[in-house]
């Protein structure tokens, strides 16, 4: 039921999330942030159940904040936090996998590049330019597939993005009148526009 | 490397992780015994891998496709729990095998050259593909001789 999308653009890349928390007929949060910050430079969409979308993110960010220590403020690159998160949902998926379905976006200052991996619940990764988790890609893949091209900037890159989220309150049964949008750029990750603050309690 | 190629169709995700496990174990060899792994030993390593997850497999079915050391061709398929099959002519492997049998079948001749394997292998291919619902958006050849390794992407039916 969570949709998440997100779509590169020249130097950086934007991620959107829907904010609601919900099981069954009950939807438990209206304001929930599925766009986890992992690093300073890079922030992943997660779609899933609240128990293992929260345990697996803030696994992944504890993880990666421990190599940063460890290495001496060494920063992990999008690609390696991609393939780790991949790593881990391959080992678990033989265990007890984790039901998550994400999207990691970041941007790299050595490269000066953004990167975009599609990452779902069975640890297929692929690098992408743009790219949807959950029932938003039946209706937003088609869009993002007309509307994206390379050197985009980062208002086109939102408005594609907006445009989704348009299409989704016009033909999705499901109402998700709150979404979260972030972008990731040179200067790190920042929310551009949310529909409910998460903050409050 | 570049005489020795594995091709793994199935699950995308074990396609990863047995792409990774591979690599592992051939730059493991390669370090250990100073010289390169032929395809025989390769496609043993890999039916060992398997059926190691006898009860739990890996869903793929590889292929595994080079020139020993003699510059002969090698050629192994595989299913999923390691059971290798050796031929001289072809394998094939994936959701179009009943269309690729009949397409190899027909077009395969022995002691072909480089260009008409190339020929021959696109047609089998292409035709079986643009047939199957679940295969499709293109394809890549690799054909490898001695000299090296020629690659070429095809263009099939986008659907």
């Amino acid at each position: 039921m969570d949709t998440v999308f997100g779509v590169k653009y020249d130097g950086g890349v934007v991620i959107a999330a829907d904010q609601g928390n919900a099981r069954s007929i009950l939807m438990y949060q209206r304001n929930l942030d599925k766009v986890v910050p992992l690093s300073s430079h890079s922030a992943v969409g997660v779609s899933g159940p609240n128990a293992d979308l929260v345990n697996f993110s803030e696994y992944i960010q504890k993880n990666i904040a421990l190599y940063e220590l460890s290495n001496d403020g060494m920063k992990l690159s999008t690609h390696a936090q991609a393939n780790f998160m991949r790593g881990e949902l391959a080992a678990a998926l033989r265990r007890g996998p984790y039901q998550v379905n994400v999207l990691l976006g970041g941007y790299d200052e050595s490269t000066e590049s953004s990167s975009l991996y599609f990452l779902d619940y069975l640890a297929s990764l692929q690098k992408v330019n743009y790219g949807c988790q959950g029932y938003a890609s039946s209706f937003c893949l088609s869009i993002m597939d007309r509307d994206w091209k390379e050197g985009l900037t980062e208002d086109e890159a939102v408005a594609i993005v907006e445009h989704c989220m348009q299409e989704l309150h016009t033909r999705f049964l499901i109402a998700q009148p709150n979404f979260i949008i972030k972008v990731i750029d040179k200067d790190g990750v920042k929310t551009s526009k949310f529909g409910a603050d998460p903050a409050d309690t | 490397n570049d005489r020795l190629f594995v091709g793994l169709g199935g699950l995308a995700t074990d396609v990863q992780t047995v792409d990774q496990l591979l690599k592992f174990r051939q730059n493991l060899y390669e370090l250990r015994e100073e010289r390169q792994m032929s395809p025989k030993v390769f496609s043993n390593v890999l039916s060992n891998l398997l059926y190691e997850k006898r009860f739990g497999p890996y869903f793929i079915e590889p292929v595994v496709a080079g020139l020993d050391e003699n510059n002969k061709p090698f050629l192994s398929g595989m299913d999923l729990i390691g059971a290798p099959v050796y031929t001289d002519d072809f394998v094939v492997t994936g959701t179009a095998t009943g269309n690729m049998y009949g397409m190899c079948e027909t077009l395969y001749k022995p002691d072909m050259e480089p260009e008409e394997l190339f020929e021959t292998l696109s047609q089998a291919l292409l035709a079986s593909v643009d047939r199957d619902a679940l295969s499709g958006w293109g394809a890549v050849v690799h054909v490898i001789t001695k000299d090296g390794v020629t690659s070429r992407e095809l263009k099939g039916r986008q659907d």
